[in-house]
């Protein structure tokens, strides 16, 4: 690594690229940051687009995460609506899409993620949507009006939380899943079957183990066929079936790279003075004993904080154990950990009362959990994933005793 | 507009003019007040915005939801007066409204 750090540069604008923007100066750092994102918005929140956003509950500037003036009173030059389109790790610069290069001493890739798209033949009809950005959401706000017919593929926490706004602004909502669960990719089947009935409850029809095979229409989708023939009749698509790792830039500057840009501890790349965080990176996941590549709030704030201790040589923040959230009507999902692994679901509180949790325990120790309006479940159940404490199945699906008193128990 | 005093760990006081229906957290974001992390950025999903309320407000400010009690329950350095200021709405009522944000939020 190379002494001295008297230029950050930071791809990639959003959670990721902005808190490391943040933790730099609010750690005192006194060179040059610029911070460059290839949306026209400053960094923003995410996870209201799926949710109040999309209602129209929201708008777009109280989704900032920071108010303009701070990149001007904090000396961050933040360029928005350019991309990086090259990276030289010899010569230290990046390039961007209007042809100007900017030397660095620190270069932080937080390039993030874009929706998979699929391939399928209609594809590139008109109408056919992703939820990622703000002008995402603002182009399926014009046609979501109430009556549509919006058919979500894809039922993830994008797709079922978009199909939960739908439903509330009056559209018609049809759900694909290839899977035979909903959130099968994040969560168990106690809460796949959970959600899928909130849904139908809703009106919502969720068609499991439905294969996509073609979009129908003329310019404009106007339909979309499954295995079997049927054609579900579209006004509206949106695709939610998950993200892929924008890592080309890293890849084409011949840093290491596999389901995501490979970083160590500190969130360091294969070159000593490059780093990456955010939905980007594949990184150490401590708690777990390996690697993998988190999508999440948590990941991108907790990556751009280790990355600017790293630039400063600070100690590295204590690790959070992985969280999430879920908002669906009136349904707040909390989930701690992972639970990739486990060897026991344990359910605790009765899914009829829409306020319950599910424990993935291996071997014993409670390694995530998935709480349905149930705060005290999901925070001690975070407190004993970080502890790796072992505790009795029993107390943990009794409801008459307390989480605060498992937890008492558990961490001693 | 009403106005709303945050008071840091070490006793410095910043006051700033909130807008009607955003909330505590959210003004201080927007006005780069320091010692609300708000990492949810106000979903009630993770205890990061947490402050204490000047007695003159608490009863003005209410109690705490059923949801936002529970995280309550579980944050560091709770007191009697704590909120979390992601559930706090501005209104004309709360105008002179001071809170104190804790030494940390983690």
């Amino acid at each position: 690594m190379s002494a001295a750090a008297q230029r950050v540069v930071i791809i990639g604008a959003g959670q990721a690229g902005g808190q490391t923007a943040y933790s730099l100066r609010q750690a005192g750092f006194a060179g040059t940051i610029t911070l460059i994102g290839d949306e026209p918005a400053p960094p923003y929140q995410r996870p209201p687009l799926s949710k109040a956003y999309f209602k129209g509950e929201m708008d777009a500037e109280r989704l900032f995460l920071k108010p303009l003036e701070y990149y001007a009173e904090h000396q961050v030059d933040l360029i928005t609506g350019k991309a990086a389109t090259a990276i030289d790790l010899a010569a230290k610069q990046v390039r961007l899409d209007d042809g100007e290069t900017l030397a660095w001493d620190r270069l932080v890739i937080a390039t993030g993620a874009r929706p998979r798209r699929l391939s399928v033949e209609g594809a590139d009809l008109r109408n056919i949507a992703e939820l990622r950005t703000l002008a995402d959401v603002d182009h399926l706000k014009k046609v979501a009006m109430p009556g549509a017919r919006l058919v979500v593929v894809g039922a993830g926490y994008i797709g079922l939380e978009a199909a939960a706004v739908g439903v509330q602004l009056g559209l018609k909502v049809t759900v694909l899943e290839a899977m035979p669960q909903v959130l099968s990719r994040v969560a168990g089947p106690e809460i796949g079957a959970f959600y899928t009935h909130i849904h139908r409850e809703a009106g919502t029809d969720i068609r499991l183990g439905a294969r996509l095979e073609a979009f129908e229409g003329i310019g404009q989708v106007t339909g979309v066929r499954i295995q079997g023939g049927e054609i579900i009749p579209a006004d509206l698509v949106l695709v939610g079936v998950g993200v892929l790792p924008n890592l080309e830039l890293a890849l084409e500057a011949g840093l290491v790279c596999g389901n995501g840009i490979v970083v160590d501890a500190d969130m360091r790349t294969s070159d000593p003075d490059v780093f990456a965080a955010g939905d980007v990176a594949w990184r150490p996941l401590s708690h777990y004993g390996r690697e993998g590549r988190l999508e999440s709030v948590h990941n991108a704030i907790e990556g751009g904080k280790i990355v600017a201790a790293a630039i400063m040589g600070l100690p590295a923040p204590v690790l959070d154990v992985p969280w999430f959230w879920s908002d669906q009507f009136d349904l707040k999902l909390q989930t701690a950990g992972l639970w990739t692994g486990a060897d026991e679901t344990l359910v605790r509180g009765d899914p009829q009362s829409r306020a319950f949790a599910v424990f993935y325990l291996k071997e014993g120790r409670v390694i995530a959990v998935d709480a349905v309006n149930s705060a005290p479940e999901y925070i001690v159940g975070k407190k004993l994933v970080a502890s790796q404490a072992r505790v009795a199945p029993g107390e943990l699906v009794d409801k008459s005793i307390s989480m605060k008193d498992i937890g008492a128990r558990a961490l001693g | 507009m009403p106005k709303i005093t945050y008071i840091d760990a070490s006793g410095t006081e910043r006051v700033v003019e909130a807008k009607n229906g955003m909330t505590v957290m959210e003004t201080a974001i927007k006005h780069n007040i320091p010692g609300i992390d708000a990492d949810c950025g106000g979903a009630c999903a993770c205890a990061t915005c947490h402050v204490y309320v000047d007695g003159a407000f608490t009863d003005k400010v209410g109690k705490p939801s059923a949801m936002e009690q529970s995280m309550l329950d579980f944050a560091e350095n709770v007191k009697e007066n704590s909120r979390l200021s992601c559930q706090i709405k501005v209104r004309d009522d709360l105008d002179g409204l001071k809170v104190t944000t804790p030494e940390s939020q983690h």
